[in-house]
């Protein structure tokens, strides 16, 4: 039984799905342990899964199967109700919940599985904050299909903007829009503004002095050295999110 | 992580172009739109998916994550019949 958090992106949002994909997650997990076992060592061992871990992907798993590191952030247990135990987990993107459970009843020596799990976050998405179900986004559509009604439907829907809360921002002039669209690197001079922040190899988002998202690049100077510098390449583009011709053409010469 | 701006030039926006994503007309707005949904316990990631993709008649809607994979290639119980000559 897994419930939670997952986000949808619709149309062309899809092409910001990598801006969260690889962001850290947090579960709250039902564990089921197969012997008694004292909750004061169950806590114990629970706490030794934070940090570093090594896990071999699930038999059933859509990865090659190699040992793999990821890192655990923080494990808080909850409740201890006679065998089962509930923790809350948050975690690299990556992780298998009910591979963890496994080694943690290895680890006690007494065997454990997953029983429920729920997702509580996903990068910049939340239980806390415009959390729909599949009815409620229904109902929206009906309200706008039969009687018109925007509202819920914007509720429901969040603009793509927000899949990109933690990455750093440039924000870039009208006349380069296009060429970004086109797949063309950031120059310097078509900066207007940028987050701090910002480090080579690193993601970061190229947004509209409207605040709309234009696409997703790989930064090649850091925030200091855009800065300093007068020319050179800012970001590389890796993918577009606007609509080629949202903005006019402004490069490349004499226009068609 | 607090971020901070750095202004490094003046520049205006033409309004006729593009707009903030809080004024985007509804059909543009489910273009370029996102659901943080609450994943119900049985159907898989994929599953919820296109179910959204359905309801909203849009043509692609994906997910992020996948929370419950079903089996990768074949479905359960299924056994594929040996190739005939």
């Amino acid at each position: 039984m897994v419930t939670g958090v997952l986000p949808v992106a619709l149309e062309d949002a899809t092409k910001a799905i990598q801006a969260f994909l690889f962001s850290g997650k947090e579960y709250v997990c039902l564990m089921q342990l197969h012997e008694d076992v004292d909750p004061e060592r169950t806590k114990t061992i629970l706490n030794e899964f934070t940090g570093e871990i090594y896990q071999r992907p699930p038999l059933r798993a859509s990865v090659k199967r190699e040992v793999r590191k990821r890192t655990i952030y923080k494990i808080d247990l909850l409740e201890v109700e006679s065998r089962r135990v509930l923790f809350r987990v948050a975690c690299q993107a990556g992780t298998y919940i009910r591979k963890l459970c496994s080694d943690i009843g290895e680890a006690l020596g007494c065997g454990a599985h997953m029983r429920e799990l729920r997702r509580t976050r996903a990068g910049p998405f939340t239980e806390d904050e415009n959390h729909y179900t599949l009815q409620e986004v229904q109902e929206a559509k009906r309200l706008y299909d039969e009687e018109g009604r925007e509202g819920n439907l914007r509720e429901v829907i969040r603009p793509v903007e927000e899949a990109f809360k933690y990455i750093p921002k440039i924000y870039i002039r009208d006349s380069a829009v296009d060429a970004i669209c086109h797949g063309a690197e950031l120059a310097i001079p078509g900066i207007v503004k940028l987050e701090t922040g910002i480090k080579p190899g690193g993601a970061v988002a190229i947004y509209t002095l409207k605040d709309e998202v234009v696409a997703l690049a790989e930064a090649q100077l850091s925030t200091e050295n855009v800065i300093d510098a007068e020319r050179g390449i800012a970001a590389k583009t890796r993918r577009v999110v606007m609509k080629l011709g949202t903005y006019p053409r402004e490069w490349g010469g004499r226009q068609r | 992580m607090k971020r901070e701006l750095e202004i490094l030039a003046q520049a205006e926006t033409d309004k006729r172009y593009g707009t903030p994503p809080s004024e985007r007309p509804i059909s543009e707005h489910i273009r370029l739109g996102m659901i943080n949904l609450n994943k119900p316990p049985n159907p898989s990631s994929n599953e919820v998916a296109s179910w959204v993709r359905k309801v909203l008649g849009v043509k692609h809607a994906g997910h992020g994550g996948t929370l419950e994979a079903k089996r990768p290639g074949r479905s359960n119980g299924y056994r594929r019949t040996p190739r005939s000559a």
